[in-house]
C-alpha cells in the first residue's frame, strides 16, 4: 500500500456503517412501536365494550359489572399461586445456592428449569386429569373441619375443579421463576459478607440469615412480583382445571373466574360486541400486569444502582 | 509419625457435644419404621408414607440436636430440613406431570398413523365406536404438527432479525443513550405480557387491518413474535456483552469499520450463545396455546397455507380435544389422542433445550486464552 | 514505508475532565519511540489518540493536532478507519480472534475489510507477515489451527503479525509484554528492534529496562496528583533520559525512587 492520503477514504465502507446502525436503531424502534402498539389497538377494538349500553354487554348490567368478579377471581387465582410458590421457591433457591454440593448445583438448576420449560397446556391437562382427581378427597376433609373459615366452605366440589386447584397449578408454573432469579441473587452475595458472618462462628442458617436474605430482599421482592404477573396472565392452567362460575368466597367449590380464562373460553366463539368486550377485558389485564412488572423492574433497577455504588 | 508424639485421643475437645455422624441415617430408619406403622394404621399408601417419614425425620432430628446441641445448631438442622424439602417438594409436580403425560400419551401415540393423519373426516361415530367396541382409535396430529412447525418457523423469522438488531443496537449503539434506556426498560415489560394479551393484540391489529375475524397462521406468529422477541432481544445483549472489548479493538486497529466487525468478529464469536438463546426462544413460543387460540382458530385438516384460512397447532389441538373433545359422550379417545399430543409437544419442547446446550457447547469458540 | 509523526499542542478529555495536557512531540520514522512514567498519567490515552482508537472509549474527545507526515488526523473530512488502516496497534494483552484460525487471524485486516486477494498472494502475505514476526517457524505446521491455541507470548507475536500484515506507516504497542513471561517478553523485544527497520514503532511500557533496551528515544509523562492532567515532562535520547535527565522528576522516577 503506497502512502494514500488520509481523505481518501472510502464511501460505500461509511455508508455501510451509517445503514448497519440505522437498521439496528430501527429495529430497536419497532419493539417501542410494537409495545406502543399493543395498547393502542387494544384500546380502539375496546372501545365499543365501554360505549355501548349496558344492557348489551354479557350479564346486562354493564362492562364494569361484568368484569370486577372476574378480577377478583384472577386476583384469588394469583395470591394462591404466590402463597404456595414463594416459600417453596426460596427454599429451592437457597438449596441450589447454598447447600446442594457445588458439583451438582447447575445440574440442579437445570431440573427446576426444566419445570418452566414444560408448555403451560400440559401443565393444564395434568391438573385437570390428575391432581384434580388426587386432591378432591382433601377438599371434603376441608370442608368437614375446616368450614368455620369462609375459604373452606362446603359443599366440596367433587371433581376437584376448583379455584384452589388452578391455584396449586399456577404455583407450580410460577415456582422456576421465582427461584431462579432469587438464585441469581443469592449467588451475587458478597462473598465477604458471607465469610464475616462464618468468621464469627455463625452455623449455615445463621449465616444465611444475617448476610445472605438481607442482600437479596429488594431481589426476592421483585420475583416474587414477577411471579405474581406471570400468575395474572396465565390462561391455560385456569382454563382446563377451573370449573369457572360466579364469585365465591369459597376456595373448594367450582366458581370463580379470571380474566385469561374467560378470554380463552370464549374468544373462538365470540363475534361482535363480544369480541370487544373480551378484548377489553384483555385491555386491563394488560394494565394490571404492567403495573405490577413495572413495579418489579423498578425495584430491580433501583437495587442495581445501590449495588453498583457499593 | 506425629501420632508417636501427640497421644491418641478417642474424642477431640472440638466434637464434644455434636451429634455422632452416623444421627442422620439412625433418625431416617427410625422415620421410615415409625411412618410406615403410623400409615398401616390408617390405610398404607407409598405418598402418605414418604410424606409422614419426612415430618418424622426433621422433628426427631431437629428434637435430638436441640437436646444434645443447644438451640442454635437445632435451628440450623431445621432450617436445612426445610430447604431441602422444598427442593424435594419443588421436584414432585415435575416427576407427577411427566410420569402422567408419559403413561397417558405412549396408547396415543403408538396408535397407527397418529403422527402422518388428520382429523379431518374423523367425526363421533367412529369415536363412539372405539369406546364401546373396541376399534381402534382413528385420527392423528400430522395437521396439529405441521401448524405448529409452520406458525413457529415464521415467527423466528420475525423474531430472529428484529431481537438480534435490536440488541446489537443496545449493546455497540446504544452507550446508555434514553432510547436505549427506553428499549431496554419496556423489553424488560415486554416479557411480563401475558400470552394471551400477546394474541388480543395480533388479533384486534389484523381486526383493524385487514378485517374482523381474520384467523390465519400468520397472525398466531405475529402474536408469538411478541412473545419471542424480548426473549431474543435479552439472551443475546448478555451474548454480545460478554465479548471481549479486546476483540472490536483489535478489529478496529486493523482499519475494520464499525459494522463488519460486527458482523464478522463480534457476532461470531458470540453466535453460539445466540444461536442456543434462539432456540430456548423457539422451546418457549412453541408450547404457547391462548395466543393461537385466539389467532388461527381451529382445524381438523390439513392447512399449509399460513397466510389462508385457519390452522391447528398441537397446544390447541390438546386443548380441543380436552374441552370439546370430538364425541362429547364418550370423552376417552380424544383425550388419548390429547395425551399422544401432549408427549409429542413435550418431547419437541425437551429436544430443543437439549438442542440449546448441545449448540451453547459444540459451538462456543474453541478455548481462550 | 513508514511516517513520522507530529503531535501539536494535543489536549485530551474524557467528558469535561482534561486527562493530558499540551503534549507536543515529534516522532520519528523508523525508529523506535517509548512513553514511560507512572500508572494513570495518560501515556495509554495519549497512544490511543495517535490513531483515533480512543474515539471507541466513550466520552473520550481531544483538541490540537496530530501530524501523520503533515497530515492531520483530525483534519475534517478524515476518517478513523482510515487512520487505523495506516496505524496499527498491538495491545496489552494478546486478543486474536477467537473464531479464527492462525491464518485467518492474519489475514483479518484484509479479509475483514473485504479486499479479494488470490490464495497465492495470501499465502505469501501470511508467510511474509508471521516471518516478520518471528513466529514463521514456530507455526507454519498449524496454520489451519486456532489461535487461542498458542502461548500467551506467540500469541502477542501473532497480533504482531496481524498488524504488520496490514502493511501500516506506523506501529503502536500498548504495553506489549506486561502479560507475557520473561522468555516472551524477550521474543518480543527482538522483534521489535527489527521492527524498526522497516516500521515507526511507538511503545508504552512500564518496564523502565524495557525502555531503555529497545528505544531510541524515550518520553517521560507524569501526573502531578489525582484528578489533575498527565502531562509530557520530558522527551529525549533514550541515554538522555536514563543517564543524565535534566529534569528532577525524571531522574526520580528513573532511578526508581517513586512510582
Amino acid at each position: 500500500m503506497t502512502a494514500t492520503s488520509l481523505t481518501s477514504s472510502r464511501g460505500a465502507g461509511r455508508a455501510g456503517d451509517k445503514v448497519f446502525s440505522g437498521a439496528t436503531l430501527a429495529a430497536g424502534c419497532l419493539i417501542l412501536a410494537v409495545l406502543f402498539g399493543v395498547a393502542l389497538f387494544l384500546v380502539i377494538q375496546a372501545i365499543p365494550a365501554f360505549t355501548a349500553p349496558a344492557a348489551d354487554i354479557q350479564g346486562g348490567e354493564g362492562f364494569f359489572a361484568y368484569i370486577w368478579p372476574i378480577v377478583i377471581g384472577t386476583l384469588i387465582a394469583a395470591i394462591i399461586a404466590l402463597v404456595i410458590a414463594t416459600p417453596v421457591a426460596i427454599g429451592v433457591a437457597l438449596f441450589i445456592s447454598h447447600y446442594a454440593p457445588r458439583r451438582l448445583a447447575s445440574g440442579l438448576g437445570y431440573v427446576i428449569d426444566l419445570l418452566a420449560a414444560i408448555p403451560s397446556v400440559i401443565y393444564g391437562a395434568w391438573g385437570a386429569a390428575f391432581l384434580a382427581h388426587q386432591i378432591s378427597p382433601a377438599y371434603g376433609w376441608l370442608a368437614e373441619n375446616m368450614a368455620w373459615l369462609p375459604i373452606f366452605q362446603g359443599p366440596a366440589s367433587a371433581t376437584g375443579k376448583t379455584i384452589l386447584t388452578a391455584g396449586i397449578v399456577l404455583s407450580v408454573m410460577v415456582l422456576p421463576i421465582i427461584t431462579s432469579l432469587s438464585r441469581e441473587i443469592f449467588l451475587q452475595t458478597p462473598k465477604l459478607h458471607e465469610e464475616a458472618a462464618l468468621a464469627l462462628g455463625a452455623t449455615r442458617w445463621e449465616m444465611i440469615k444475617m448476610s445472605v436474605l438481607p442482600f437479596a430482599r429488594p431481589g426476592i421482592i421483585s420475583a416474587i412480583m414477577l411471579g405474581l404477573g406471570r400468575a395474572l396472565g396465565e390462561t391455560m392452567a385456569v382454563a382446563l382445571v377451573l370449573s369457572s362460575g360466579a364469585l365465591t368466597a369459597s376456595l373448594i367449590q367450582s366458581g370463580n373466574q379470571t380474566i385469561a380464562a374467560e378470554i380463552a373460553l370464549n374468544f373462538p366463539e365470540a363475534s361482535g360486541l363480544k369480541v370487544s368486550t373480551l378484548i377489553a377485558a384483555g385491555l386491563i389485564l394488560f394494565v394490571i400486569t404492567l403495573a405490577v412488572n413495572m413495579v418489579a423492574r423498578w425495584i430491580i433497577s433501583r437495587h442495581k444502582e445501590f449495588s453498583g455504588a457499593n | 509419625m506425629t501420632s508417636t508424639l501427640t497421644p491418641v485421643r478417642k474424642r477431640s475437645a472440638l466434637t464434644k457435644g455434636q451429634l455422632p455422624k452416623y444421627a442422620p441415617y439412625v433418625v431416617l430408619a427410625v422415620a421410615l419404621v415409625l411412618g410406615a406403622a403410623i400409615l398401616a394404621l390408617i390405610g398404607f399408601n407409598a405418598f402418605g408414607w414418604g410424606v409422614v417419614s419426612a415430618i418424622l425425620f426433621a422433628a426427631g432430628l431437629v428434637g435430638w440436636s436441640a437436646a444434645v446441641e443447644g438451640s442454635r445448631k437445632a435451628k440450623d438442622k431445621l432450617a436445612t430440613c426445610l430447604v431441602v424439602g422444598s427442593f424435594l417438594i419443588a421436584l414432585l409436580p415435575l416427576i407427577s406431570v411427566i410420569w402422567t403425560v408419559m403413561v397417558n400419551g405412549i396408547p396415543g401415540l403408538i396408535t397407527p398413523g397418529f403422527l402422518g393423519k388428520s382429523m379431518n373426516g374423523v367425526t363421533g361415530v367412529y369415536d363412539n365406536r372405539a369406546a364401546e367396541e373396541g376399534g381402534p382409535v382413528l385420527g392423528g396430529i400430522y395437521h396439529a404438527l405441521l401448524g405448529t412447525v409452520e406458525i413457529t418457523l415464521l415467527a423466528t423469522v420475525i423474531s430472529v432479525p428484529v431481537g438480534l438488531l435490536t440488541a446489537i443496537y443496545l449493546v455497540e449503539y446504544g452507550n446508555d443513550r434514553p432510547v436505549a434506556r427506553a428499549i431496554t426498560f419496556f423489553v424488560d415489560v415486554m416479557t411480563g405480557i401475558p400470552s394471551i394479551v400477546a394474541g388480543l393484540f395480533a388479533a384486534a391489529f389484523f381486526f383493524a387491518v385487514v378485517g374482523p375475524g381474520t384467523k390465519t397462521g400468520a397472525v398466531a406468529a405475529v402474536a408469538l413474535s411478541v412473545l419471542m422477541i424480548p426473549v431474543v432481544v435479552r439472551s443475546s445483549e448478555e451474548m454480545l456483552k460478554i465479548v471481549p472489548n479486546e476483540l472490536r479493538e483489535a478489529s478496529y486497529a486493523l482499519g475494520v469499520r464499525k459494522w463488519r466487525t460486527i458482523l464478522k468478529v463480534v457476532i461470531p464469536t458470540a453466535i453460539s450463545g445466540i444461536a442456543s438463546g434462539v432456540t430456548l426462544a423457539i422451546a418457549r413460543v412453541i408450547g404457547e396455546t391462548a395466543p393461537i387460540l385466539v389467532t388461527a382458530g381451529f382445524a381438523t385438516s390439513i392447512n399449509t397455507n399460513v397466510f389462508g384460512g385457519w390452522m391447528a397447532s398441537l397446544p390447541t389441538f390438546i386443548y380441543t380435544q380436552i374441552l370439546n373433545p370430538t364425541s362429547p359422550s364418550n370423552p376417552d379417545p380424544s383425550s388419548q389422542r390429547a395425551w399422544g399430543a401432549a408427549l409429542v409437544l413435550i418431547v419437541l419442547v425437551m429436544l430443543l433445550n437439549l438442542g440449546a446446550r448441545l449448540i451453547a457447547r459444540v459451538f462456543a469458540p474453541k478455548a481462550g486464552r | 514505508m513508514s511516517k513520522r509523526i507530529d503531535v501539536k499542542d494535543l489536549n485530551v478529555y474524557y467528558g469535561n475532565f482534561l486527562a493530558v495536557e499540551d503534549v507536543s512531540i515529534n516522532i520519528e520514522a523508523k525508529s523506535v519511540t517509548a512513553f514511560i512514567g507512572p500508572s494513570g498519567c495518560g501515556k495509554s490515552t495519549f497512544l490511543r489518540t495517535l490513531n483515533r482508537m480512543h474515539e471507541v472509549l466513550p466520552g473520550a474527545r481531544v483538541e490540537g493536532e496530530v501530524l501523520l507526515d503533515g497530515d492531520n488526523l483530525y483534519g475534517p473530512g478524515v476518517d478513523p478507519v482510515t487512520v487505523r488502516s495506516q496505524i496499527g496497534m498491538v495491545f496489552q494483552r494478546p486478543n486474536p480472534f477467537p473464531t479464527m484460525s492462525i491464518r485467518d487471524n492474519v489475514l483479518a485486516g484484509v479479509k475483514l475489510n473485504n479486499q479479494k486477494i488470490s490464495k497465492g498472494e495470501a499465502d505469501a502475505l501470511v508467510e511474509r507477515s508471521l516471518q516478520g514476526a518471528n513466529l514463521w517457524n514456530e507455526v507454519k505446521d498449524r496454520l489451519e489451527k486456532p489461535g487461542s491455541g498458542l502461548s500467551g507470548g506467540q500469541q502477542q507475536r501473532l497480533c504482531i503479525a496481524r498488524a504488520i500484515a496490514v502493511e501500516p506507516q506506523v506501529i503502536l504497542m500498548d504495553e506489549p509484554c506486561s502479560a507475557l513471561d520473561p522468555i516472551s517478553t524477550l521474543a518480543v523485544e527482538d522483534l521489535i528492534n527489527e521492527l524498526k527497520d522497516q516500521y515507526t514503532v511507538v511503545i508504552v511500557t512500564h518496564n523502565m529496562q524495557q525502555a531503555a533496551r529497545v528505544s531510541d528515544r524515550t518520553a517521560f509523562f507524569n501526573i502531578a496528583g489525582t484528578g489533575k492532567p498527565g502531562k509530557l515532562i520530558e522527551f529525549a535520547e533514550t541515554s538522555t533520559i536514563f543517564n543524565n535527565p535534566s529534569n528532577k522528576a525524571t531522574e526520580d522516577y528513573v532511578s526508581g525512587r517513586f512510582g
